[in-house]
Parts: structure tokens; C-alpha cells; sequence
């Protein structure tokens, strides 16, 4: 039944394949003989072949051997076509979507849907930002270079750290570099991790330590009105490296900081804080105030938008200074220019792959440049009293959904605090009752089963934003009272 | 903020500011090229320039005694002084959209806008990943559509999706080869490298547990097919190869060194950076390759941003491909696209995965753009590009192979990049120095001191979305800077003049490093 | 006192039974300005030909091996704040680190100072 990217036989393939044959209707009209991408007209080409002596552009390609040289285009692929004809199918492929402005919302889960002023995305699209590269040529990149430096001193304040770096994939594979980083600096390999951490980002921690030999405690989440600080704390040893906990966790909830990096400083591990909700820290206290040393997290929902899960944009940062050597990803510093002018180079690069090759302290040889931007002008957008108030927004809503929805029969909200997130308790199966409300228009949230399959927990955790109207509110209670009754 | 930006030192009563030009300002801007101060030195934590809620002040709260107790003094602008602050820092920015862009091996060929557009439909872009696959039927098809012709261009057996950039595609590679070799009892430990590969490909080797060794090159500056015969045995878990290689030319052998791999119970990945040269041309799949990693930003064109996000697609062989990563989407014949997690892997016979990369599918973003530019090309205009991108560069390599030592000319036609040394250049004068006097020409510089095998490198890679005017104008620039770093043209050390900036003190940076503006603390 | 050299461009001036270790100015000179060092910690235990220190230029990353077996007295702290002694006095106030030799014997066949110039006037 398979028939995706690793359907195992061929046959399932080739039938993949006729699926896919809507493209090859695309090629219509007869204005179409020239690509609108490449400059070079017939004569240029001519020109050139008589320029270097060669008899065509086929010729170039000798080194071919010539058993495998493809002499026309792929056969059973769609040719060329116009914008016009792509647009068409490509707003196709969109309509067959519920977009979560169409939907009454309330998903969030590590991805949160956040108003984006519209400042930022044309902001983003101009060209001189759009088409860079990595800025390592600096006298002519300056404004990539500004820009980041900015970033990276918005994220060390957001974080209540010392410095950040220039941003990493997203919040996930942050969340693996920090134990990896956490590693190196302790020289310890295990790693005790939060049952409440997210748990696609334990999963990715897993992986990667089954390949460098890392020690992964987990736990299992456990459905308690507050985080289980204590539990955790009992699983923190001499061995241990680092400890992995999310603020607020994946229920919603707010863990003790101080007390876990009192615990987890006692044994001299690493206190690595996870945080997917950034507006969070508008209203909460910044992890690096509450002794965490090393925080990330996924800052998606300041400017980026959901984007089906990505690119989203890794954030990283670290309350030492002196841990800044074995930090993973690019780094911006401020300096001077031959005449004296103050400007911005990348910098510390040589922890980085395209110098210390296999002795680098990570493979990543990008950043999440786009997204970083995205950030740093809502950021800048907001300031201070933005982020303040936009987070007292947010949990203002937040506190009127939970008090709706448990007035809801038969449910209750787990949490005693939350944020914008929490997470509700009720008899019925909330992965099927999700499915069931979507056909509504209703986005109900992020069911347990869906996120914990093995656990075999049930519950449905609900975010809520600036961008969730009380009507929206009422249609999920009301919605949840005739399903539940 | 009560004091005015001054840049220039310039102090009342003074006439004119100095700040060592020709014709000083006392602003430090000069017409067109403005001067930007930092955000922290012009907002403040009391501005904003966004609605603010009437978010009344006796608010019922639910954080516990976790709530905010120290400001995080962030300063906020205006929305007008927000947009001059990045207009004004986008200015100080080269793009493609400006110029020529001549980066060996990170192909950057034009972004259509096309792609931008469609990136923003709401379908794609206002979704959540955790949506009921019900409601996110388009975008999982986009995704199929586009691991098809992903499939279909390379010739392989299947597409990992979910790798966010090239480097983590490449480890996606290396990892599925690895699970494959322990599938079957087979701890091997080495992985041959080739010197002229990209720094990342030792480092994802190391970082998956091998021990990389050097795959010796001939003259030619291809691969060494006997030596690495010879260096093949039981221990050796892949050969990392780039084809085309980063010295411009195609491993002519490919399908020999492959077959001498798989003989000897290894794998080999193939570095996907530099498919824009054969895409149409040729498929990996028929050349023996078990892996390679497909860079969207590279290939098909969506933006690099100054740096990411990338996208690394991974190609996999039918022997490597029952490892792939979770999640990823499966179509069944009713039509409907799956999307297949921990949880319901075994229900799509795929049970051996070595695990997750990240949190969620992959970078749809990218995935809604490359399918854009893809269809916009078809299977015959990609094949064309492929070709048009040989074409430039073979042009730049044989116009310019009397002005520069080109260490590879005699060996054959180049793929898409052209690579010369700094043979002949005047005692004391470097590839730098004339990568420095190409940004005074208007051209972003090629890559510098890249690959490794060559001295003073400097590697050209036009693309095919360069017009023959451009490419003329560049060779022109390129050959009177060839003249002057033979000269010894002194004003060339100390370039570029004309840039927002003079050439900037890195040892400075990385001696003392200021990583963030904290001063305003105290 | 004598001091020795490595074509690892090292230089090692012995006194009794310690011996003081650093960079030469050739070396230096390849590195370009040297903007980090990390030197040994008092204590660690080397056998000849293990890394001992690094050393980092702007765009460079050098192992720095230990040119004979010891155990390591004294780390050159000043290189923390002021990397760039490494270039003003290479051979001088920028050496890396002192060690108690284990066995002079090591000390057999490494070049003194003509012989040292002789092989980079060769390279």
C-alpha cells in the first residue's frame, strides 16, 4: 500500500509515478517556446559553442560515459510551462488545505500561529536580503552582518543570556546540539531528559545519540497538574551531562527552574532549557535568570509563520561566555574597518566544518538566515512593551478558554499554570475527535495520542493566541458539549 | 533617544566633519549610501510599532510565581523607523538580484518570484504540521510531487524529505548507510574523503562514528580509481564523492568506482551540491550511487536569505532506502497521501528507520518553491539549464585560461565551474586581494581558497541564468584584474574603495570577541 | 640551556630536566594572526606526538603535538588575554608550555637551530 518516497519496489514506483499526472497538462498555449529563466538566446549559444571550439552543448558533456548520457528529456515527466499554467496548479494544491485562518485554531504543540505585521514579510522579500549569500564577504554584506548581531543580542535578552549564536535549523535540532554541546563541556555522556520534553525533539536527541554514544535517560510524560520536578530531579547523578527540560512543557505546564538547575549544578551538569513559545517569555521569567546554562528553542512563532513545520528557526544560546568555543553555528561579531569604521564579520569560525573538517563541533554549515530576519524585525516591531503586551494578550485569551472549556461536562483543564497552552482531560478519544471537528472547521488542538502513540495517554492540548477570537472560543465549547454529551 | 546619531565624530563649531574621504559628511552618509546605527542605539524599550491590546492591568493570572520580574530590555521602533532600519541594512547588501555571482559549487542562479508567490498561498504557508492529514491533503501532495521528480531526475529509489539543509541531508546519507551496515552485523569504520570535498563531509562522517581517509587524486584532478581500489577492504564503510567534483569535472569513473565500492561491501554517497550540472544530463541512480543529498537553495532556486534556510532532500538507493528517516509521506491508490510517523511505520513495511531528524516533516517552505521552479522548467527546460550552465562556464574557463593558471584546462571540457590558481600572481598578492578588486567591479566575489587541492583557488560557477553580456563583462573585469595582481598593483591591497565598508579586522573580532551589544546596561 | 627543533615547526628549550615549548617564527608566520590559543592544563600527561595545544588564526586551526613525552608543569595563561604574543615573540613570551621531560632520549635527532633553518629554507 505504500507508495511514497520509499515504497520498497519499482512497480510501486512506476504506478506512483502515472499518479502524478496532472503537471503534464500544464503545457498549453503556443507562446511557450521560450524559458522564461534562461537568458541565452540560440544565437548566444552559437556564439559560445564557436567561442570554446565545441560542437554542441552535448559534446560538452564527453566525460558522460556515453551508455548513460540521457539524449532528450525524461521521459514520462511534464514539460515546461508557463507561470500562468504552474500558479494554476500550485493555488490547486493550496485550496486542498484547511488553512489556520479559515479554521477556528487552536493548535500548537511546538508551532504556534502568531498575527505577522505585514512590515516583515516585504521587509523579507527584498532582494538585497532575499538573494544573499552567507555573509563571508563582509564589506559588502553588512546588512546580513548588522542584522544578525542585532538577532543575536534580541535572543541573549529574550533568554536572559549572555550571547547567542546566528540561529541553527530549528528548535529541535538546537535542542540536539545543546546536549551535544553539553557533552563536550562536561565531558560526560549522559543526558537526563524531562518526560514533558516535546516528544519529536526527544526523538531527534535519541537519534543522534545512538550515533555518538550518548546516554539518553528519558521518561514517560506523566498527566499531573504540575511538571514533575521532583522525579526528575531524582534521576540527575554524577555521571549526568545535562539535563533537558521544556518551559512551559508540552502539557502547558511551567517547571521550577531553580530548583532543577540547583540539582543539576550540585552533580555539575548542564541545565539545557527547551522553550518553543517565545512570545512565553514576554509574561514569564527568562530561563537564563532562573540558572538554566544553555537555552533553545524554536522561534517559529515570532515572524516565520507555521509553514507546515518548516523552515522554522533554532535558537541558541548560553549564560557563560567562556562556553563560547564549543558552541555550535555561525557566529557575528562587531570589529573595525581599515578606516576605522565600526562593522560586522562572522566569527570564532574556526570551531566551525569548513575549517576544523572532522574535528568541528558540529556538521551544520548553515544557519536559518530568512527566518532569523523574520524574528528579528517582529521583534523589533514589538520591543519591550510589544512582547509584554502581546504575551499579557495571550494569556488573557488563554485564561478564558480554559474557563470555558471546563465548564464543558465531563471536562477538565490538568494544568494549575500555564501560559497560552494547556491541556485538557476527558473521557472520549481525542485523536478521533480531532478528525471529527476538522470537518467542522474546527482545529481543536494537538491530541496526546497523536504525540505519544506508545504512552497510551489521552487528553488534547489546546493553544491559544492573539489571533483566537472568544467566538472562536465558544465554537470549540460548543462543539466539545455535543460531542462529549 | 535625546542625542543624534554621529557617526563621523563631528563636534559642533567645527566646520566640516573628517572622516579621511575625499568629501567627509558630517552625518557619515554619502547621498544613496546611508549610514545605520543599531537597533539599541535608536529604539527604546518604551516603543513599539504594533497594536497593543487593552489588555486590562487586574488580569486573573495563571503562571504561578513563574512570572517575568526583570524587564528583557528589548528595544522596540516604530513602524516607519523599522522599515528605514532594514531598507537602510538591505543597502549595505549584495544579492543576486544586483549582480553576478560568480560562488563556485553554491550555484546561485537567479530566485524567480514565481516561487515566492506561491510559497505564500495560504495552503502551504498558513498550516500547521500537526494538522489532521484530512485538512492537509495539498500540502503532503506537493511534497509526493515533488519527492517524484526528485526520484525521477536522480534515478534512485526513493527521497528522504526531512533533512533542513545540505549538511544534514549528508548526514541523513551517512546514517542511513550506517544503520544499513549494521543491519547486517558489519561494524565497519573508515569513510574515504576526497581532499577536494566540502569541509562538511568529514565532518558528518566523524560525527556519525568513522574515521575518514584521504581518496588520493590524480593529475587530472579526478579520483584516483586504482589507489582507491586499493584502499578498498573490509573496513571501509563509503566513499563520500562530489560528482561533478569541486575541481569542475566529472568522475568519469563514476560507475567503476561504484561498482569497486560495492564489491568490496561499502557504500558510496555522492555530495549532491553540484547536480545543477547534470540534472537531465545524466541520473546518480545509473551510476552506482547509494546516496546523495539534493540542495533545493542550490539547484532549484529558492533563496539563499544570506545564509538559510537550506533544504537537503536525500535520494536513497532500494539497498539504503529501508532506513530512511521518519516521518515521511506515502500515496496509496485510492489517492490519499499518508503521513507516516513512529507510530504507523510498521503498517508501510518500514520498521528499520534509523530514527527522526527534526520536529516535524521538513522545510515546506522550500519544498512549495523548488516544485514551483521545476514545473516552471519541466524535465526539458531543467535539462536545458544543466546544459546552459555548462556552456557559461566553459566559456569563462577558455577565455580566460591565457590570463590565469587554470590547473584543470587540459583535462577535458568543465562541468559548471571553472577553476583557476594564483600561479604568476606578483610576490605578495593573493586570490584575496583580487576576490577584493572583483567587489569593486560590481561582482560578488568567486569562491576563494576552495577546494583545498589547488593553491590560492578560485572557483567560478556563472549558472545558467547569466547572460552572455554579463558573462562578457565579468571576463573583462576578470582579465585587467589578472593583469594588475600580476603587476603588483598596490591599490589592490588595500580593496575594496568603493564598498560600505574597507576590508574589516577579523583577527580583531575573533581576539576579543563582541558577540552582542550589552553595554547599554551599565 | 639548549634549545632544540621539530619539523612540526615546535621549539624546545631544555633546561635539566624541564623543558619549555613553543612555536616557531616560521610558524607563525605561515598561521598568519593567531587569535586563540588553548594550552595544556598542569598535570596532563603527554606521550610524544600526542596534541597538546591549538592554536587558531583567523581562518586556521593548528594542532600543536607534543615534541617529546613529559608531564606538564605550567600552561602560558598570558596567551588567554594577549593571543597575539604568539606573533610579536613567537620564540619568547609566547611559548605554550613547560614540561618535565620523561626522557631525554627524545631529544636525540631533533634539528638545532642551523638545521632547523636549512629545512624551511627548503620548503
Amino acid at each position: 500500500m505504500g507508495m511514497g518516497p520509499y515504497g520498497p519496489t519499482p512497480l510501486r514506483l512506476a504506478r506512483f509515478a502515472r499518479q502524478v499526472s496532472l503537471p503534464s497538462r500544464l503545457r498549453q498555449g503556443h507562446w511557450i517556446k521560450t524559458m522564461r529563466y534562461l537568458p541565452l538566446t540560440e544565437t548566444d549559444r552559437t556564439a559560445i559553442l564557436d567561442a570554446i571550439g565545441a560542437s554542441s552543448v552535448d559534446a560538452l558533456f564527453t566525460d558522460v560515459p556515453s551508455d548513460l548520457y540521457l539524449n532528450g528529456p525524461i521521459e514520462g515527466l511534464p514539460l515546461h510551462a508557463t507561470e500562468m499554467a504552474v500558479e494554476k496548479h500550485m493555488r490547486k494544491l493550496s485550496k486542498q488545505n484547511l488553512a489556520a485562518a479559515d479554521a477556528a485554531f487552536f493548535l500548537g504543540a511546538g508551532a504556534y500561529k502568531h498575527h505577522v505585521p505585514a512590515t516583515v514579510d516585504h521587509l523579507i522579500q527584498r532582494g538585497e536580503f532575499l538573494t544573499a549569500y552567507t555573509p563571508y564577504q563582509p564589506e559588502i554584506a553588512q546588512g546580513t552582518l548588522q542584522m544578525l548581531f542585532e538577532f543575536q543580542t534580541q535572543v541573549a535578552k529574550l533568554y536572559g543570556c549572555e550571547i547567542a549564536n546566528a540561529s541553527l535549523y530549528d528548535g529541535s535540532t538546537a535542542c540536539w546540539e545543546a546536549v551535544a554541546m553539553a557533552a563536550r563541556v562536561t565531558r560526560k555522556k549522559r543526558h537526563v531528559l524531562s518526560g514533558a520534553l516535546h516528544p519529536h525533539y526527544a526523538e531527534v536527541v535519541r537519534t543522534m545519540a545512538k550515533f555518538t554514544e550518548d546516554e539518553i535517560a528519558g521518561a514517560n510524560v506523566k498527566l499531573t497538574a504540575r511538571p514533575d520536578d521532583d522525579g526528575l530531579i531524582a534521576r540527575i547523578d554524577e555521571n549526568t551531562a545535562s539535563v533537558v527540560v521544556q518551559y512551559p512543557d508540552i502539557l502547558g505546564r511551567i517547571p521550577d527552574l531553580q530548583k532543577i538547575a540547583d540539582a543539576a549544578h550540585a552533580v555539575g551538569a548542564k541545565l539545557i532549557v527547551v522553550n518553543t513559545e517565545p512570545v512565553a517569555l514576554g509574561a514569564l521569567e527568562a530561563p537564563g535568570n532562573l540558572g538554566a546554562d544553555i537555552v533553545v528553542g524554536e522561534g517559529q512563532a515570532l515572524g516565520v509563520g507555521l509553514q507546515f513545520g518548516g523552515p522554522y528557526l533554532g535558537l541558541f544560546a548560553i549564560s557563560d561566555p567562556k562556553m563560547v568555543r564549543q558552541m555550535p553555528g555561525r557566529l557575528c561579531g562587531e570589529t573595525v574597518d581599515a578606516d576605522g569604521k565600526r562593522g560586522f564579520v562572522l566569527t570564532l569560525s574556526t570551531r566551525e566544518q569548513h575549517i576544523r573538517r572532522e574535528k568541528a563541533t558540529s556538521n551544520i554549515c548553515t544557519n536559518s538566515g530568512l527566518c532569523a530576519l523574520a524574528f528579528s524585525i517582529h521583534m523589533t516591531l514589538l520591543g519591550d512593551k510589544g512582547l509584554k503586551g502581546l504575551a499579557a494578550e495571550n494569556h488573557r485569551l488563554a485564561c478564558i478558554a480554559a474557563d470555558r472549556l471546563a465548564k464543558v461536562p465531563g471536562v477538565t483543564v490538568l494544568n494549575d499554570h500555564f501560559f497560552n497552552e494547556f491541556t485538557l482531560i476527558f473521557d472520549a478519544d481525542a485523536r478521533q475527535l480531532v478528525r471529527d471537528l476538522a470537518e467542522q472547521n474546527i482545529l481543536a488542538g494537538v491530541s496526546l495520542g497523536r504525540l505519544f502513540p506508545n504512552d497510551d495517554c489521552n487528553g488534547l492540548i489546546v493553544a491559544v493566541t492573539e489571533t483566537t477570537t472568544v467566538e472562536d472560543i465558544e465554537t470549540l465549547a460548543s462543539a466539545l458539549e455535543e460531542k462529549l454529551s | 533617544m535625546n542625542k543624534p546619531i554621529n557617526q563621523s565624530g563631528w563636534k559642533p563649531g567645527t566646520p566640516v566633519a573628517s572622516d579621511g574621504s575625499e568629501h567627509p559628511t558630517v552625518t557619515g552618509n554619502k547621498a544613496l549610501m546611508l549610514e545605520e546605527a543599531l537597533i539599541f542605539e535608536i529604539g527604546g524599550t518604551d516603543t513599539c510599532g504594533v497594536d497593543l491590546p487593552e489588555t486590562p492591568t487586574d488580569l486573573p493570572s495563571r503562571l504561578g510565581d513563574f512570572g517575568r520580574k526583570q524587564g528583557t530590555g528589548l528595544p522596540g521602533l516604530s513602524e516607519p523607523e523599522t522599515v528605514r532600519h532594514y531598507t537602510r541594512l538591505s543597502r549595505q547588501n549584495y544579492g543576486i538580484d544586483l549582480g553576478f555571482f560568480p560562488l563556485g559549487s553554491c550555484t546561485m542562479k537567479h530566485n524567480p518570484r514565481l516561487n515566492e508567490k506561491v510559497a505564500r498561498m495560504p495552503g502551504f504557508a498558513d498550516v500547521h504540521p500537526m494538522q489532521p492529514t484530512d485538512t492537509v491533503q495539498g500540502a503532503l501532495g506537493a511534497m509526493n510531487e515533488l519527492a517524484h521528480w526528485l526520484i525521477e531526475l536522480t534515478g534512485m529509489h526513493s527521497v528522504a524529505m526531512s533533512p533542513k539543509a545540505g549538511a544534514h541531508g549528508e548526514l541523513c546519507g551517512i546514517l542511513c548507510i550506517r544503520a544499513a551496515l549494521e543491519a547486517r552485523g558489519d561494524a565497519r569504520k573508515v569513510v574515504l574523503v576526497p581532499e577536494s570535498a566540502h569541509g562538511t563531509n568529514p565532518a558528518t562522517a566523524a560525527f556519525a562514528g568513522y574515521a575518514t581517509e584521504d581518496i588520493p587524486a590524480n593529475k587530472d584532478g579526478r579520483v584516483d580509481l586504482e589507489a582507491l581500489k586499493e584502499r578498498l577492504g573490509p573496513d571501509v564503510a563509503a566513499v563520500m564523492i562530489t560528482n561533478p567534483n569541486t575541481c569542475g569535472l566529472f568522475e568519469r569513473d563514476m560507475k567503476a568506482i561504484s561498482d569497486a565500492v560495492h564489491e568490496a561491501g561499502g557504500f558510496v554517497y555522492c555530495d549532491g551540491a553540484n547536480f545543477n550540472a547534470i540534472m537531465g544530463r545524466v541520473k546518480p541512480g545509473d551510476l552506482g550511487v547509494d546516496a546523495m543529498h539534493i540542495n533545493l537553495h542550490k539547484t532549484f532556486s529558492t533563496p539563499h536569505g544570506g545564509g538559510g534556510p537550506g533544504s537537503g532532500p536525500v535520494v536513497l538507493s532500494e539497498a539504503l532506502s529501508p532506513f530512511g528517516p521518519l516521518p515521511f509521506t506515502a500515496r496509496t491508490d485510492d489517492g490519499y497521501i499518508h503521513l507516516v510517523e513512529e507510530e504507523n511505520a510498521d503498517e508501510y513495511d518500514h520498521t528499520s528507520a534509523f530514527g527522526r531528524m527534526t520536529a516535524f516533516h521538513g522545510q515546506m517552505g522550500m519544498f512549495s518553491r523548488a516544485l514551483t521552479y521545476i514545473l516552471s522548467h519541466g524535465a526539458d527546460g531543467l535539462r536545458t539549464a544543466a546544459g546552459d550552465a555548462v556552456l557559461n562556464a566553459n566559456y569563462i574557463l577558455r577565455q580566460l585560461e591565457g590570463d590565469f593558471d587554470a590547473p584543470f584546462a587540459a583535462s577535458g571540457p568543465c562541468m559548471h565551474e571553472a577553476l583557476f590558481s594564483d600561479e604568476g600572481f606578483a610576490e605578495g598578492f593573493s586570490t584575496l586581494d583580487l576576490a577584493k578588486g572583483l567587489i569593486d567591479e560590481g561582482f560578488h566575489p568567486m569562491t576563494m581558497y576552495f577546494p583545498l587541492v589547488v593553491h590560492g583557488a578560485m572557483l567560478i560557477e556563472p549558472t545558467e541564468t547569466e547572460s552572455k553580456a554579463g558573462i562578457d563583462q565579468f571576463i573583462m573585469a576578470m582579465k585587467s584584474l589578472g593583469e594588475r595582481v600580476k603587476a603588483g598593483d598596490e591599490a589592490l591591497k588595500s580593496a575594496p574603495h568603493h564598498a560600505p565598508r574597507a576590508r574589516l579586522d577579523e583577527a580583531q573580532a575573533a581576539r576579543k570577541p563582541i558577540l552582542s551589544w550589552m553595554r547599554d546596561e551599565g | 640551556m639548549a634549545r632544540y627543533f621539530t619539523e612540526e615547526h615546535e621549539w624546545i628549550e631544555v633546561d635539566g630536566e624541564t623543558a619549555i615549548i613553543g612555536i616557531t617564527d616560521f610558524a607563525q608566520e605561515q598561521l598568519g594572526d593567531v587569535v586563540f590559543v588553548e594550552v595544556p592544563d598542569t598535570g596532563a600527561e603527554f606521550t610524544k606526538g600526542a596534541e597538546a595545544a591549538v592554536v587558531e588564526s583567523v581562518k586556521a586551526a593548528s594542532d600543536v603535538y607534543a615534541p617529546i613525552a613529559g608531564t606538564v608543569l605550567e600552561g602560558n595563561s598570558a596567551l588567554e588575554d594577549e593571543p597575539e604574543l604568539v606573533n610579536t615573540a613567537p620564540e619568547a613570551e609566547g611559548w605554550f608550555f613547560k614540561l618535565t621531560i620523561a626522557d631525554k632520549g627524545e631529544l636525540e635527532g631533533l634539528m638545532d637551530a642551523k638545521a632547523y633553518k636549512a629545512f624551511c629554507d627548503e620548503l
